[in-house]
């Protein structure tokens, strides 16, 4: 055995600066990224980032604002198809298709955004307690998940979205907030699966027999070793959230249209549009939610596949063989121990 | 070789009558309807005084119930029932809270290094933790003083190399100093080493052990050593207590239980002890079959299904029968096997438990009878017919009927405790066990 000697593909890792180690320590398997995954990841990335900068440059980016119907006094045209002033033309109440496309993408991010950051919030904690205390708590925390998740998501969306809407209006923030309860469930289940056989590990026994609190064992034991499955289902989810966010504004209670650009609302007014053959006010927020949803759907997968042990398949390594001596070198063909 | 303790010192922890038995499977609903699921009992019955300032060993097979016995020790699981009793108190009955405080004291080092670290955090912190938790550094500059204190005592140098490391970065010789590291930083009194280096290559065993010894002299620690090597054992500690099925077989000085063995497990143990080879690290084959399933121990004496003196009390039942004639099937042809196998009604009989067993003939009562007095007359030194008392047919069944199974305790023989009924002169006022040397 001793003359085999196995080299890695790639560089063994480097040693890293004190400061960023967590980071890149959480970092290493998406730089490690190989074939497929690679791809998938980087593709991905590349169509989210863009949406990203339209969403934070937006009032750069647009030559309009979302709700602007006229400029130096000149109304805009009404259906007016794509032209030089107005590049993916104009809708029926007189808005610019372009400027509307590209404030939709702010008005997703911010809807993303916000419901992942308030499921992890919830989601997280809530995982780690029911798994680590286990008991009666976890039984009753897994019963209301469980009928969470299996009730029709959209219909539940669109419930909680209609309730909200009386409390705070149709803003970004309820819409933000009826996806949310959603996704709670997904992390709560993913968080406490992975706590629940976490917690068997010796070291959170050690932990205990140093003396910690279950707080402390959840909080610096089992906390950073179970949240590496969590950005798996976030982009995951923010590709759902997009289209949960399109359904809820295409079926009118979405962001209310004084509130915010929104895509799915846009297309729901198209649709009257599209048999008089006026195609652009349908075609450009449609594209962008497609785009938008497959961008975040690779860089999903992508992530899955390389952090997701079970499903990832290492890349073969080169067995490098050490020239053998010459006298032994006939016989070694198939060698044997 | 380390000092033999003054045999007046104080106990540092005493356990009495310590069960552990852990619950087998079945859901919350059996639970409910009060159907008995069964219990593993991992420990039963365990009595013993740990001394200040020594090394007690804690041998046997896997599955003995030594890390058990060793995390009730320090109220990592509650006992079902018995007392340990430090400094007054009884550890497994305190609160959880009166637990955390006591964990300064009680230490652990676990089995094995490469998971009894957090991966996630760097070995200063790891190391430092115990100060935090317990607040036992007033300040973070006190605190990483201490750290580096520790790492130096285990020899973790250079220290500024090691304190920002992963438990990933290191060997597991490396991890097993943290892990040591991370135990004295408290300043305990008690460290329960779980086969601490089992896991570990050979070549760095040595050197942990007497980073173990060199620790204790020190830091005046008291360790309870648990392993399944003999040799260690040996080298290591200063009394020994054989484990066997949840239950202590044998317990006193090392040297005299290595120069004088008395009970037949331990005797088993020590002829399997291998040679200084270091590839047989673990115990070779003992006699006649497998350590018992702990959910249902043998009856009497948990070793007489593998012992070679066991006789009269030991606590003979059906299953012995069973384990005779299965092991009589693997020998003979395919044939004899078939037709032996026919005698019976039903092989589920032979599982019944009691002293008097019935035992249906598929056909007839005698040819049953035939074959079991030819198997005694094959081999009359089998154990198991010194337990059988009376075989009679009655009508179309076999009655068999054992001598009084007898549970064996603790007898006191010199400054050896052992438990088994050669011993007892009430029960084997004939057997001399030295003069059947397995
Ligand atoms: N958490 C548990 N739940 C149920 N049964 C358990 C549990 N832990 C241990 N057991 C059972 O208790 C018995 C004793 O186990 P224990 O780990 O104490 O033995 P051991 O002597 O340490 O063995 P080893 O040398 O393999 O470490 C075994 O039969 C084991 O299957
Ligand atoms: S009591 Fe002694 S002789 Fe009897 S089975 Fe047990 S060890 Fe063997
Ligand atoms: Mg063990």
């Amino acid at each position: 055995m001793s003359q085999l000697s196995v080299e890695p593909v790639e560089e063994p890792r480097e040693p890293a600066p004190q400061g960023g180690r967590g980071i890149r320590r959480v970092l290493s398997p998406v730089r490690s990224a190989r074939g497929i995954a690679r791809i998938l990841l980087w593709a991905g990335a590349a169509i989210s980032v863009l949406f990203v900068v339209l969403a934070v440059f937006a009032p750069w980016i647009a030559p309009y604002r979302f709700d602007q119907y006229s400029a130096g006094g000149h109304p805009f045209p009404k259906q007016g198809a794509p032209d030089a002033t107005h590049l993916f033309g104009t809708t029926v109440q007189s808005l610019d298709v372009a400027s509307r496309v590209v404030f939709g993408a702010r008005t997703a991010l911010e809807v993303v955004v916000q419901s992942v950051v308030i499921s992890l919030l919830v989601g997280v904690p809530l995982g780690l307690v029911s798994g680590y205390l286990g008991g009666w708590l976890d039984r009753s925390l897994v019963l209301v998940m469980d009928a969470l998740f299996a009730f029709p998501s959209l219909l539940l969306a669109i419930v909680l979205s209609f309730l909200l809407s009386g409390l705070i209006g149709g803003t970004v923030t309820a819409a933000a907030l009826s996806i949310t309860v959603v996704y709670i469930p997904q992390y709560f289940r993913v968080v406490r699966n992975t706590t629940v056989s976490a917690k068997e590990a010796t070291y959170v026994e050690a932990a205990r027999a140093i003396g910690a609190r279950p707080i402390t064992v959840m909080r610096r034991y089992l906390f950073t070793n179970v949240v590496q499955s969590v950005p798996v289902i976030g982009t995951l989810n923010a590709a759902d959230a997009i289209l949960t966010l399109a359904a809820l504004g295409f079926l009118g209670y979405g962001v209310q249209p004084t509130q915010a650009a929104e895509w799915g609302y846009d297309l729901q007014r198209a649709v009257a549009d599209a048999g008089a053959g006026i195609w652009w006010t349908g075609l450009y927020p449609g594209l962008a939610i497609v785009l938008l949803v497959t961008g975040l759907t690779l860089a999903g997968e992508g992530l899955n596949e390389t952090l997701n042990p079970t499903l990832r398949t290492r890349p073969l390594r080169r067995v490098l063989l050490p020239p053998l001596p010459a006298t032994l070198a006939p016989r070694t063909h198939r060698d044997r121990p | 070789m380390p000092t033999k303790p003054d045999p007046t010192d104080d106990a540092l922890i005493e356990v009495r009558d310590l069960s552990v038995h852990y619950r087998l499977g079945g859901s919350a609903a059996a639970r409910l309807l009060g159907r008995d699921t069964g219990a593993v009992r991992a420990v039963d019955g365990v009595s013993f005084v740990l001394r200040r300032g020594e090394v007690l060993g804690l041998v046997g097979e896997s599955g003995s119930g030594k890390t058990t016995l060793g995390r009730a020790m320090l109220g990592l699981v509650r006992p079902t029932s018995g007392r340990i009793l430090y400094r007054g108190r009884d550890i497994g009955a305190a609160r959880e809270r009166d637990l955390r405080r006591l964990r300064r004291d009680l230490q652990m080092i676990f089995q094995d290094p490469h998971a009894a670290l957090n991966p996630a955090m760097d070995l200063g912190t790891a190391i430092g933790h115990p100060l935090r938790i317990h607040r036992l550094a007033a300040t973070p500059a006190a605190r990483h003083r201490r750290v580096v204190e520790a790492l130096e005592r285990v020899g973790l140098v250079p220290v500024e190399q090691f304190l920002g490391k992963y438990p990933a970065d290191l060997s597991g010789g490396q991890k097993q100093r943290a892990v040591i590291a991370r135990a004295i930083i408290s300043g305990p009194s008690l460290l329960v080493a779980d086969e601490p280096v089992s896991m570990l290559d050979m070549s760095v065993r040595a050197k942990i052990l007497d980073l173990m010894l060199e620790l204790r002299r020190d830091l005046g620690l008291t360790y309870l050593y648990i392993t399944h090597d003999l040799a260690t054992a040996k080298f290591f500690c200063d009394r020994v207590a054989i484990c066997y099925l949840g239950k202590i077989v044998e317990i006193g000085p090392t040297t005299q239980i290595f120069a004088e063995p008395r009970h037949p497990y331990t005797r088993a143990l020590l002829a399997a002890i291998p040679e200084p080879d270091p590839s047989r690290t673990v115990m070779r084959d003992l006699p006649r079959g497998e350590i018992p399933d702990a959910a249902r121990p043998p009856t009497g004496c948990a070793f007489h299904p593998r012992c070679p003196h066991a006789f009269g009390p030991c606590g003979w039942e059906a299953r012995d029968l069973r384990a005779l004639l299965e092991s009589r099937w693997t020998r003979i042809g395919d044939d004899r096997y078939r037709a032996e196998q026919s005698l019976f009604a039903d092989l589920a009989e032979l599982d019944t438990p009691g002293r008097r067993i019935q035992i249906r003939a598929a056909a007839n009562a005698q040819g049953l009878l035939d074959l079991l007095t030819e198997m005694r007359a094959v081999d009359p030194a089998e154990p198991f017919w010194r337990g059988v008392t009376d075989i009679q047919i009655d009508g179309d069944r076999v009655v068999i009927e054992f001598a009084p199974p007898v549970e064996p305790h603790l007898l006191p023989m010199d400054e050896v405790a052992v438990s088994c009924h050669l011993y007892d002169a009430n029960l084997s006022p004939d057997a001399q066990v030295s003069d059947r040397t397995p």
